[in-house]
């Protein structure tokens, strides 16, 4: 029942030069129904293009991840995902973003109604100052979860989804504050989880973090692969390399007129085609160290 | 095996001279302006204490009326002050500070860079340089007027001073609320109704409140606006809506200013009960603040 839909959305993508060959190549591809659908989409700050010609496919229950140098806009395209752009106020997006088929930026859709669907993990953990409970059963108290035999059921099957789950069961009403940076921003992962999103957008999730709690968040991410979809950006291409399935690589334009700087999507693929054998320069130059 | 050649030690004391000297004249300096800084404050709490202590009693704090002048200390005592200040700064406190917290939701949650959020932020600046006074003439002119002394109209007067303490202290409270924690909120699918509800105001509940406190503790002791409103009277108001009440402060003003000894025992008495009452405020909000942080460390 899905495929067609799928072939329609791939379809009717316009796909960049860079993609055309290397969409014939893995004939193992078999990717999930089309999450996200952007058709060149740009973003705007005021009048400062900071994003240009995004078009990507991202595929359900599979890890996307975005690569590229700072201020290449990763972030800022992971941001529009699940529109926390528009609490930027002169943010602005030009073309289609499309979620299941559906335009994000339609008039009609509320921000909130996607959020609730497509979750966001954050660079820094950034735990509430409440309980380690109370951090975990925010997303469904704010959802209308009110039976407290149900929320202690979510609050301990989201942080053993978490791998959190052992290490605080004994202390769930002790501050969230009192965490480590890893534990903290597993009990993260653990609180957009208990939303039961649909997909987890992870915004550098291991920047702040050390290899161990790293490893700890990346087994976690083969973990839930199955009953979600996840993209995340990163800085590491070791981890893009670890766990994604397709790696969108960015690159930064420079104007010269204006002195600007304008990410760019520069090509977008399977992770084992973008790092063994890309076919832009740029690509080649950026995942063999040689920066371009 | 070799002996390691002598090696030449680093000098790592602070060298002398001027730098050194410089280094002891500021600090001297900084001792001597808190000895300047605490020895008028010493000086009256001293003062205060030790003319008013003696005339305090349960009777002085409970019992009334307040008597005429030129009765002794030990007839009558200051209830009706006590619960005057008490009934008009409660009043007060019910009318300024869920004003003046919402109106520092609105400033830092939903007026963003707009006109009237910069606005509401600038008269508030403004409204806190007003004379106190102004704001009992204000008052006065406005309410007093046509509907009489009330407490109630004292409290307008002391709400008027509290308003932009209490929006000027919670929209510094609030602006402390990291943006990361309202981006989480918000990524959980929450309305900006319930990202300020469910954690920028518990995240700054503690400063709120410790910060509306002290607009408390300010508006307790206020007596200008007071003496323009509730028109100081010597018996317990019980209902602070209507009729003349009287309040700790301008009992301070009315007896103080005697030529009797009784009366004059009776102001310092005032004087420290007001003060005690504004040291319990403060103890009370450092353990509020205390309290709602408990999970923010």
């Amino acid at each position: 029942m899905e495929e067609p839909e799928q072939n329609v959305a791939t379809t009717s993508l316009p796909k960049p030069a860079a993609l055309q060959k290397s969409a014939d190549a893995p004939v193992f591809d078999t990717p999930g129904a089309a999450i996200f659908n952007t058709d060149t989409v740009s973003i705007y700050y005021g009048s400062f293009r900071a994003v240009t010609d995004v078009s990507l496919t991202v595929h359900e229950n599979e890890i996307t991840a975005f690569i590229g140098p700072s201020g290449c806009g990763k972030t800022t395209v992971l941001r529009t995902l699940n529109r926390m752009n528009d609490l930027i106020p002169s943010a602005r997006v030009e073309g289609d973003v499309h979620y299941r088929g559906t335009s994000l930026y339609h008039k009609d859709v509320s921000a909130t109604a996607v959020r609730r669907r497509i979750g966001m993990v954050f660079q820094k953990p950034n735990p509430f100052p409440k309980s380690i409970y109370d951090n975990v059963a925010y997303g469904p108290r704010i959802n209308g979860q009110r039976n407290k035999g149900k929320l202690n059921e979510i609050v301990e099957h989201s942080l053993r989804q978490a791998a959190l789950w052992d290490e605080v069961k004994d202390r769930l009403n002790n501050s969230a504050l009192s965490l480590s940076g890893g534990q903290a921003q597993r009990l993260c992962i653990a609180r957009t989880l208990a939303v039961e999103p649909d997909v987890v957008l992870m915004d550098e999730p291991c920047s702040a973090l050390d290899p161990i709690a790293t490893a700890a968040i990346e087994d976690l991410m083969h973990d839930i692969k199955s009953r979600y979809t996840i993209v995340i950006v990163t800085h590491n291409m070791q981890q893009a390399t670890r766990v994604s399935d397709r790696t969108a690589f960015f690159s930064v334009l420079r104007n010269e007129e204006s002195d600007t700087r304008t990410g760019v999507l520069v090509e977008y693929g399977r992770t084992e085609q973008i790092f063994q054998d890309p076919v832009d320069p740029r690509t080649r130059a950026y995942v063999t160290g040689r920066m371009g | 095996m070799a002996v390691a050649e002598p090696q030449q030690r680093p000098d790592l004391r602070e060298p002398a001279g001027w730098r050194r000297t410089r280094n002891r004249i500021a600090t001297a300096l900084m001792v001597l302006a808190f000895v300047l800084v605490i020895i008028p404050l010493g000086f009256v709490l001293y003062t205060v204490i030790a003319k008013g202590a003696s005339i305090i009693s349960w009777s002085f704090l409970t019992g009334g009326p307040i008597p005429p002048n030129v009765l002794p200390a030990s007839v009558g005592g200051m209830g009706p002050a006590v619960l005057g200040t008490i009934e008009i700064t409660a009043l007060a406190t019910v009318i300024s500070v869920p004003l003046g917290v919402l109106g520092a939701v609105y400033i830092n949650e939903y007026g963003g860079k707009g006109l009237l959020a910069r606005l509401i932020g600038f008269m508030a600046d403004v409204m806190t340089g007003v004379p106190s006074i102004v704001m009992g003439l204000f008052i006065f002119s406005i309410w007093v007027l046509h509907f009489g002394y009330s407490g109630l109209a004292g409290a307008f007067a002391l709400g008027c001073l509290m308003l932009p303490i209490v929006i000027r202290s919670s929209d510094e409270m609030l602006k402390l609320v990291p943006d990361p924690l309202r981006e989480a909120s918000y990524a959980l699918g929450a309305t900006k109704a319930r990202v300020t509800l469910t954690v920028v105001l518990p995240a700054a509940i503690g400063g709120i409140v410790s910060g509306a406190l002290l607009a408390v503790a300010r508006a307790a002791g206020e007596t200008a606006p007071l003496l323009f409103t509730i028109l100081t009277v010597t018996a317990a108001n019980r209902n602070v809506f209507s009729g003349a009440n009287t309040a700790l402060s301008t009992q301070i003003f009315a007896n103080a200013s005697q030529p009797y000894v009784g009366a004059q025992a009776r102001a310092w008495g005032a004087a420290l009960t007001l003060i005690a009452i504004a040291f319990i405020l403060m103890i009370v909000a450092r353990t509020v603040t205390a309290r709602f942080t408990r999970y923010s460390r």
